[in-house]
């Protein structure tokens, strides 16, 4: 789990984070609520987890909320992981 | 604030003077947003009456009144004017909802310059694109934001002055406007700008060339308060939320100026969608009238209803709509949850105040736009002979009588764009409907190949332009595809060159690439790699063919393409 953690987190700061951007980005940091990913650019990294995964994440499961930060996002791909 | 009459009473008797009355307008007087929304409101005894009330995701808050709204508007005119900057100047406004966008956007128009605010997730292109269009020289931004800005400043010389409004690391030629930490100035002579002097100017997309800047002028005001007044029904005791950006239209029009030139107190959440946040901060804050997107209805209602109970909602009295057509199921489950009708309205960057909105009052037929404002004289056009049409239920072309305040006065660097569409004096908006028996306006859809992303207009010549960027792209053609929560979304179909194989890998390395250089809403959300795209025989590529694939309609006559 921590490696999974570990890799969307780095995925995150690479796609999403400005790099003169000091912002300090955790497993709990807000990505949507927080305005760091729009919800128009979620779509891009769930094709991001869909590709390294091998997985399908519907979109009725695709929420914003579930989105929100890398703890939640890496709780969805187990879920569907073990699918 | 006097009683708001009814629709029909309206009908009989409104015009545009009676609104500019209201203000105490003359013809010829000076005459100044920034002056409107703040002085005046606090010459009106409402000075220590809230006028912001703003929070952010991480829960911090702050609360500004009218008169510290009016003085930190005249501080921050003041300290632009002290830099250099200049009545006319373009200034860019490349700023998240920080408190520092609203009161600087007063202090813009108060000094004479030309505010021109931006989506501050646009990438890298989408900005330069705009600066350079509007010869912008001055910027205020904010660090987040700095990275995207020093990229576009090393290719716009004329791009003078960079202000950021937080604390960061700044480089020669950046200086710091800490809007708290400066003296406050108490008492400001605004330039003497008229209704006609430029006031704000807007970027909006078309199907040909890239974005066009929407010159408003200041007598927009005189629109944009009547309608607040009127569809959003503001009331003295009311605290409004605007959900949108002020980095498109609705979210000066009605998230600034219609507001507060009717003295009205404003709550903003500076954060991204999460519903749960949402219902908190409508409970939290009180709002009575909310100005939403069908959009972000559509994403409310996938959350359901058990958690809209969680909530005291009580305090909503209005709910409206605005950025595309609210379709009837939003309206009906606006009615489950709240008890209330979404009313939705019709209007766009070029109209700058409401046209065509479900008055209050009014019965709201779910699914439909309404009917024309008082005082807007609107139409559909027959598509060949631009004669309204007057049988009900045809399908034309929505247009809109030129004249009325708030109609922008031309395209930055291109009236002639701009003049084209006007057709026998009416404005075309672009979009088809057709009128029932009643009145009221139904939308059946774009006219052009502009496509409507969660309400906000995406050019496809933007898209395409910055996928030939791409090292494996070819050819490449951007049209809307149907989508349940945006009503439309940007799918692109590409042709690869030689030695480039389509993937999953490659599809999410160019969506990638085009979110960073436009923004997230111009990414498309699907790639379809294809052999060869559907051309004229003179090698225009056809959009229309594969935006009819898309929404399952017949492609029509196809007998002049190349490869048919």
């Amino acid at each position: 789990m921590d490696d999974l953690k570990q890799t969307i987190l780095e995925y995150v700061i690479d796609e999403y984070v400005e790099e003169d951007d000091d912002i300090e980005v955790g497993y709990d940091t807000e990505l949507i609520s927080g305005g760091l990913v729009d919800s128009f650019s979620m779509v891009s990294l769930k094709r991001f987890l869909e590709n390294k995964y091998d997985i399908q994440i519907p979109d009725a499961d695709a929420s914003p909320e579930a989105f929100d930060t890398v703890n939640s996002i890496a709780a969805l791909v187990v879920r569907f992981r073990g699918k | 604030m006097t009683a708001r009459p009814t629709y029909e009473q309206l009908k009989k008797d409104f015009d545009w003077p009676r609104a500019a009355a209201e203000l105490g307008l003359e013809p010829g007087a000076p005459l100044n947003i920034g002056w409107f929304c703040s002085d005046r409101i606090c010459d009106l005894g409402k000075q220590d009456k809230d006028a912001l009330r703003w929070e952010d995701f991480r829960g911090e808050s702050r609360t500004y009144t009218f008169d510290d709204v009016r003085v930190l508007s005249n501080t921050f005119a003041t300290f632009l004017q002290d830099q250099g900057v200049t009545a006319g100047d373009r200034v860019c406004m490349f700023l998240d909802r920080v408190p520092e966008l609203y009161i600087g956007f007063l202090g813009v128009l108060k000094m004479g310059a030309i505010v021109q605010p931006l989506f501050s997730a646009f990438g890298d292109d989408s900005l330069w694109t705009r600066l350079d269009d509007a010869s912008t020289r001055a910027i205020v931004t904010q660090k987040k934001h700095l990275g995207k800005v020093r990229r576009a400043r090393e290719n716009l010389p004329g791009l003078e002055f960079v202000f950021v409004v937080d604390e960061a690391n700044l480089r020669e030629g950046e200086i710091r406007l800490d809007l708290a930490g400066l003296p406050r100035v108490e008492e400001y002579t605004c330039h003497p700008t008229t209704a006609e002097t430029p006031s704000v100017l807007h970027y909006t997309s078309g199907t040909t060339g890239q974005p066009k800047g929407a010159q408003h002028v200041h007598n927009s005001l005189v629109s944009q308060y009547i309608t607040a007044k009127w569809v959003l029904d503001l009331k003295e005791d009311d605290v409004y939320w605007c959900n949108a950006d002020p980095g498109w239209v609705t979210g000066t029009s009605y998230g600034i100026i219609g507001p507060w030139s009717n003295g009205v107190t404003q709550a903003i959440l500076d954060a991204g969608f999460n519903a749960e946040k949402w219902y908190a901060f409508i409970e939290r804050q009180g709002i009575t009238v909310w100005y939403s997107a069908p959009t972000a209805i559509r994403l409310l209602m996938k959350e359901g209803l058990d958690l809209v109970r969680r909530f005291d909602l009580s305090c909503l009295r209005h709910l409206a709509s605005v950025g595309e057509p609210l379709n009837a199921e939003a309206v009906l489950w606006g009615r489950e949850a709240f008890g209330l009708d979404f009313h939705d309205t019709y209007w766009q960057t070029e109209t700058g105040c409401m046209v065509i909105t479900n008055f209050p009052g009014m019965e709201v037929r779910p699914g439909s736009m309404g009917k024309p404002f008082p005082g807007i004289t609107a139409a559909v056009l027959d598509t060949r002979t631009f004669e309204p049409l007057t049988q009900p239920g045809q399908v034309g072309l929505i247009a809109i009588r030129e004249g009325w305040p708030s109609q922008i006065r031309g395209y930055w660097n291109n009236l002639e764009g701009y003049r084209k569409k006007i057709v026998n004096g009416w404005y075309i908006c672009g979009d088809r409907a057709s009128i029932d028996r009643d009145g009221y306006y139904w939308f059946c859809g774009r006219d052009d190949d502009v496509i409507n992303t969660g309400g906000h207009l995406v050019g496809p010549f933007e898209i395409e332009s910055a996928l030939l960027e791409h090292p494996a792209v070819a050819e490449s053609a951007a049209v809307a595809k149907p989508d349940p929560v945006n009503m439309e979304v940007v799918k692109a179909f590409v042709t690869l060159k030689a030695g480039f194989e389509p993937s999953k890998d490659l599809e999410l390395e160019i969506m990638n690439v085009i979110r960073k250089k436009l923004s997230g809403l111009a990414m498309p959300q699907e790639i379809e790699f294809i052999a060869a795209l559907p051309k004229t025989r003179s090698g225009k590529i056809v959009r229309r063919i594969l935006r009819a694939q898309e929404f399952g309609e017949p492609i029509g006559d196809v007998s002049s393409l190349m490869n048919d």
